[in-house]
């Protein structure tokens, strides 16, 4: 299986285009923090349950991803700076189907 | 600036994770004596704050276990040990003292002198998640509380809470007997948490006891010199509440706070430790163990921490019993003898002829 590329701004404005495998089961947020583009102990602090939203992101193009669950909904509906393309990143598994996704990280 | 007792022990521990726990038995069985300081009013860091309900499948011999109740089982393990506890409260600053004992004081003023310090804090100390609302920071102590601390402040007052978890619900539901009136606000008609705790608040809607306000944001606060009401946007329309108090829990973020300023040496938000040997970081007599420490090849898991709690105890011990030969014991050999009178031991085997 091939790795896709993801274009990933970090906290501070600046894009990183990365390469995630998809063969490792990952999923964004652990993609961000394998890259370290953004600080240990800032993002994923539950370990990826959907419990914290530090993993946050703005989705920016249309590139189709996964239904958000329900417990991905609700995490949202308690987190700050949401918008209407928050995602929780940790939700996101890393498959073909996210090839040329570009994505935004949340404040802290 | 306070006039309490300092706590004396031999090994201080800062956080009561899982970690932290289970570094109270090791050093019991070299008989020393632990105090643990926690930020939050309750043991078990993480696993009992962030996700109790939710199980852990790479913990040797358990298969499966709840994080709350891996917690009651450390506890239970080292409770012939006696910790001490300074719960609700944080450690802020360290004094190393001439004899090479230290000196941690707490942000409420609580001494410990220890003579090894053991830094378990995982992530940092659990900091409430605040609100986007212009000047909450000016009514913090004037009406905003992030905690509910002591419930008795509330009585017979007019208070709203924030937030769509279990502890808004569940807080929610306590201080109805309490306060005069309890509004709780929530973004969505929807709650998370659990089915007895989202029932009773509708039950207690029903009574007239809680009053819900969704979807809905609380956007602003006012008052002179304390919160006299606040502002709120319901379903697209906006009103405004009066109140004595704001609670918004909308759950914790971790910090590593004061602990970064110790003089430890820090990388990538974790304290650089020795992993050749002990776990010691770069000032003698102070150890990093588990989540809170890294090293090359750190793995942050439960089951890494409790080895490092180990290694870290031994160090302790040789520290203090300087040219003492060390002789390792199986608690199975050796059984376990609590500082509170009590022992733990194997069946004795019978030796008998078979006739």
């Amino acid at each position: 299986m091939a790795d896709v590329t993801i274009k990933i701004t970090d906290r501070d404005g600046v894009m990183h285009e990365v390469q995630a495998p998809t063969d490792m089961s990952m999923n964004i947020m652990e993609v961000v923090r394998a890259y370290e583009l953004a600080p240990e102990g800032t993002i994923g602090v539950c370990g990826g349950m959907a419990m914290c939203a530090s993993c946050q992101c703005y989705v920016l193009n249309d590139v189709e991803l996964p239904e958000m669950g329900p417990d991905e909904d609700a995490m949202l509906a308690e987190a700050f700076y949401v918008k209407p393309n928050s995602r929780l990143g940790c939700q996101i598994p890393i498959t073909e189907d996210l090839e040329g996704l570009e994505i935004e990280l949340a404040p802290e | 600036m306070s006039s309490k007792k300092m706590i004396s022990t031999d090994i201080l521990i800062i956080g009561a994770g899982p970690t932290g726990l289970f570094a109270v038995f090791e050093a019991g069985l070299l008989k020393l004596k632990c105090h643990i300081i926690d930020a939050l009013p309750q043991p078990g860091g993480q696993l009992a704050e962030l996700y109790p309900k939710k199980p852990i499948f790479d913990i040797p011999g358990f298969p499966s276990v709840l994080a709350g109740d891996l917690v009651t089982n450390l506890m239970e393990q080292i409770k012939q040990f006696q910790p001490g506890f300074t719960l609700n409260e944080k450690a802020e600053t360290i004094e190393k003292q001439e004899d090479g004992t230290f000196i941690v004081t707490t942000n409420k003023g609580t001494k410990h002198h220890a003579k090894a310090v053991a830094i378990a804090g995982g992530l940092g100390s659990f900091e409430p998640r605040k609100p986007i609302i212009e000047d909450l920071e000016f009514y913090e102590d004037k009406g905003v509380e992030y905690f509910v601390k002591d419930p008795e402040l509330f009585r017979d007052k007019s208070i709203v809470i924030a937030g769509g978890g279990d502890s808004a619900l569940d807080w929610s539901i306590f201080l109805a007997d309490v306060a005069k009136e309890v509004t709780l606000v929530h973004r969505r008609n929807e709650f998370r948490g659990a089915l007895d705790s989202v029932e009773k608040v509708q039950e207690l809607k029903k009574q007239g006891k809680i009053n819900l306000i969704t979807p809905a944001e609380v956007t602003g606060i006012r008052g002179a010199e304390h919160i006299e009401e606040l502002d709120i946007d319901h379903d697209g329309g906006h009103r405004t509440i009066k109140t004595d108090y704001f609670i918004p829990l909308f759950g914790l973020s971790p910090k590593l706070g004061a602990i970064a300023n110790w003089g430890l040496e820090i990388e990538k938000n974790a304290i650089k430790v020795n992993n050749a040997l002990d776990y010691q970081t770069n000032i003698e007599g102070i150890y990093a163990i588990g989540d809170v420490n890294t090293y090359p090849g750190k793995l942050k898991l439960i089951l890494c921490g409790f080895h490092e709690a180990t290694l870290m105890c031994q160090s302790v011990y040789n520290k203090l019993n300087p040219g003492k030969k060390f002789v390792l014991k199986y608690t199975t050999v050796s059984g376990v003898d609590g500082f509170d009178g009590t022992r733990k031991e194997a069946e004795k085997q019978v030796v008998k002829a078979i006739e």
